[in-house]
């Protein structure tokens, strides 16, 4: 066949599948929480904005779960019709956690579509937003439970290879992989402060119109408090997944840095460009800076490329998606903590335009960040697909309609991105916050 | 009991909770498209809508979860059906991402397009024609193994009456089981017209599923002689599953008792499944794999087990509370109850 790579095409397929579906997986963790949290505040303070303010997010919400759910069911299956030798293997060791991910998903399924048709049927409001809870618990719990898949691929055990065969095989040993604990909670972090962002988003885009509706106001200041506090989280377990990758996966790591040489006393080196012959230019070199993310300490070891064998070197082109997520995730934080300190000292200068049009761009950049991150993961562990035990090219499928099924998926993901999105984007134009609020004043709901 | 029998009984429990609540759904769709085609809309648009609205997500977990549990009990099925389906399940994958993404978009952005529409209705029938697909591909005889790997020949898949056949039960099932289905959802809800129409859909139905399910017996003889000499074994379900069959029209027949009616469909279909998979037993995919040689290992086996049954406890007081909402729900069903939406 004429350059027809399955492997290649595989790669690229999955990589479209995900890059699709982690945009509406993060906002699907999220975004039940930040529900969670502006009801709860508007009970506690019987104040109506808030409750508009879950209602109107919830009714966005179903939205992109409908596509999460349908590019979800793709991935799950591609798992399969891409990677059936892979799965052949690794089932045997790790489709307990895969298996218990449907369960959580069943379970947040059931108890949203009772969240979502009975906003008036409880007089008490709490009785409500108590059947939210199995909502928010069953999509972090689904979240958890497919990065420790993940995790398990980054770092295998729970298994003893005999052979060609699998033995001594223990589930849970699987599952509580060493990479688990900061997947896990980077994953939950990480999708907590992005759709906090992206909701912040939305608030800012409407004051930087102009609209200085108390609403918008609340709903900002809402979001960015959130967003500031699992910044703060997705920073420190950010620090704790490098001393993860410098233990465990150190070639991702010496990669990810272009850390070439091992030594001690390494310095990080941010953004830059890398010449021929491994020169690295325009670089920021922060002393001792590595070494600390490493280890913890400004004199410590860090292993190097030239420690790992050649053919095992993931590509070193993820430290471009490194400098992109570490960047953003900065940026973002300071923003979020600036807006906050702003609030409190009554500064002019955050509540100007300008600052609002900031606050519009930390929902995209946010979203990019996570992107960039998963890019990160996924290419950093390359060769492998199971890290020491198989190499993506032995994992793929061998099937001659791998191309067709490229184009076919590639107007799918087009289609349900575009249409979610104009979707979402008339249903709230056709329903604007002015006239639901005035409606509901008119039916003697209250707003301090 | 072994693990191995175990583990594809609690599958093939899955599958049939799937074909029942996918038919009800994939029927429903088509029904309200055709309606809408022949300004019949006013009288099956709402009772429909409110059936699915709440239930429609449920739906498709019953495939994940058929899917996942056989790659987890049976791993090397990832490798032959893996490698095999690439192209039915990657089109199946599409129609269900259309038609519930259509389906969402529809009934919570309220947008109205009458080609998405009309893809809503039709991926409804297209969906179990190429899920079906799978049914016969298991029968063998269109599957190559080779060194480089196993490979469908689509030529011989396209060519076979069988496949055919199948495809036809598995349409006409759809239409007749979510007719049934309706007209007792119908009639709970005192709607009278839809009621009647709906009867008269699934009346329409039923000799069809029966002569194509007769079809498909037929063909097997020669498709797959080792499989319809099993089937004889277990003759009697079969004989089961058509009194079934018979009751089920007879009340839809005599006008009464439309519940009944749908718990004796119930079991013409699980008698006919479980006949038609206890006869497949031993082999996963005629003749290379067999749920014994295709298993996985008996920590993981028990493992998947454990996690089931708890799973079970935490799913079924939370159906029981879904159903009690809205689909047993006498004021729900009657549609007394509309507000609540978000």
């Amino acid at each position: 066949m004429n350059g027809y790579d399955p492997v290649l095409l595989s790669r690229i397929l999955t990589e479209l599948t995900l890059t699709v579906h982690i945009i509406y997986a993060t906002i699907g963790v999220g975004v039940p929480l930040m529900i969670a949290i502006a009801q709860w505040v508007g009970i506690r303070k019987n104040d109506m904005h808030y409750i508009l303010l879950a209602r109107r997010w919830t009714r966005g919400f179903v939205i992109t779960v409908a596509v999460g759910v349908v590019t979800g069911t793709a991935i799950g299956l591609q798992l399969s019709l891409l990677w059936p030798n892979f799965m052949q293997l690794a089932g045997q060791v790790i489709s307990l956690p895969l298996f218990m991910e449907t369960f959580a998903f069943f379970f947040e399924a059931i108890f949203l579509g009772i969240y979502l048709y009975t906003w008036d049927r409880f007089k008490n409001q709490k009785k409500h937003l108590l059947l939210l809870i199995p909502v928010a618990i069953g999509s972090s719990a689904s979240a958890m439970f497919i990065t420790m898949v993940n995790a398990f691929m980054n770092t295998p055990q729970g298994f003893e290879l005999k052979n060609g065969e699998l033995v001594n095989i223990d589930p849970i040993v699987a599952m509580f992989n060493p990479a688990m604990p900061t997947k896990v909670a980077h994953v939950l972090a990480t999708s907590y402060m992005t759709s906090a962002f992206v909701l912040a988003s939305i608030a800012a885009w409407h004051l930087w119109k102009g609209n200085r509706h108390i609403y918008h106001r609340k709903a900002l200041h809402l979001t960015m408090k959130t967003a500031f506090i699992f910044s703060v989280a997705s920073a420190l377990v950010g620090d704790l997944s490098g001393k993860f990758l410098a233990e465990y996966q150190p070639e991702k790591l010496a990669a990810a840095e272009w850390h070439f040489e091992t030594s001690s006393h390494a310095p990080l080196i941010l953004f830059g460009t890398l010449e021929e012959d491994n020169e690295v230019k325009y670089a920021l070199e922060i002393p001792y800076a590595l070494s600390i993310l490493a280890h913890n300490h400004p004199a410590a070891v860090v292993t190097g490329l030239n420690d790992i064998p050649e053919d095992e070197r993931p590509p070193l082109y993820i430290h471009y998606l490194f400098d992109m997520m570490v960047t953003i995730g900065v940026f973002l934080m300071v923003v979020a903590a600036v807006y906050w300190l702003g609030s409190i000292f009554r500064w002019k200068w955050t509540a100007k335009n300008w600052f609002f049009g900031l606050l519009v761009a930390g929902g995209p950049l946010a979203m990019i960040a996570i992107e960039a991150g998963w890019y990160l993961a996924e290419v950093g562990r390359q060769p492998w697909i199971l890290r020491g035990y198989m190499k993506t090219a032995e994992g793929a499928t061998t099937s001659a309609h791998v191309d067709t099924m490229l184009v076919l998926f590639c107007l799918l993901y087009i289609v349900l991105v575009i249409a979610s999105a104009t979707v979402l984007i008339r249903m709230f134009r056709r329903n604007p916050v002015e006239r639901e609020l005035e409606e509901r004043a008119n039916r003697g709901e209250v707003a301090p | 009991m072994t693990l191995e029998v175990i583990g594809i009984s609690v599958l093939w429990l899955f599958l049939f909770g799937y074909i029942i609540v996918a038919s009800i759904d994939f029927g429903a769709g088509f029904f309200s498209v055709y309606s809408h085609w022949a300004n019949q809309q006013h009288i099956l648009h709402r009772i429909i809508q409110r059936y699915l609205s709440p239930v429609w997500e449920v739906t498709n977990v019953f495939l994940v979860f058929f899917f996942v549990g056989i790659v987890g009990f049976f791993p090397k099925t990832a490798y032959y059906y893996g490698s095999i389906l690439l192209v039915p399940a990657s089109i199946a994958i599409v129609l269900l991402a259309i038609r519930g993404s259509y389906y969402a978009f529809h009934t919570y952005g309220e947008t109205e397009r009458n080609w998405y529409l009309l893809a809503y209705g039709l991926t409804g029938l297209f969906i179990p024609a190429s899920l079906s697909i799978v049914l016969t591909i298991s029968e063998g005889g269109f599957v190559e193994e080779s060194a480089a790997g196993v490979a469908l020949d689509y030529g011989k898949l396209f060519a076979s009456p069988l496949s055919w056949s199948v495809v036809l039960l598995s349409v006409t099932s759809v239409l007749y089981i979510s007719a049934v289905f309706l007209t007792y959802y119908a009639d709970a809800a005192g709607d009278e017209q839809a009621r009647a129409l709906l009867r008269r859909y699934a009346l329409l139905w039923s000799g069809p599923t029966m002569l194509s399910a007769l079809l498909i017996i037929y063909q097997l003889r020669y498709h797959n002689p080792e499989h319809y000499d099993n089937l004889w074994n277990v003759a009697w379900m079969l004989v089961i599953s058509f009194l079934f069959f018979v009751i089920t029209v007879w009340l839809l027949g005599r006008q009464r008792r439309f519940g009944w009616a749908f718990i004796a469909l119930l079991f013409q279909y699980a008698f006919a499944f479980y006949a038609y998979g206890i006869s497949h037993y031993p082999y996963l995919l005629y003749p290379y794999l067999t749920i014994y040689d295709g298993f996985t290992n008996e920590t993981m086996a028990m493992a998947l087990i454990v996690a089931f049954i708890a799973g079970l406890l935490l799913l079924i007081p939370s159906l029981y509370l879904l159903m009690r909402l809205f689909l047993f729900n006498k004021a729900y069903v009657k549609g007394k109850w509309e507000g609540g939406k978000g």
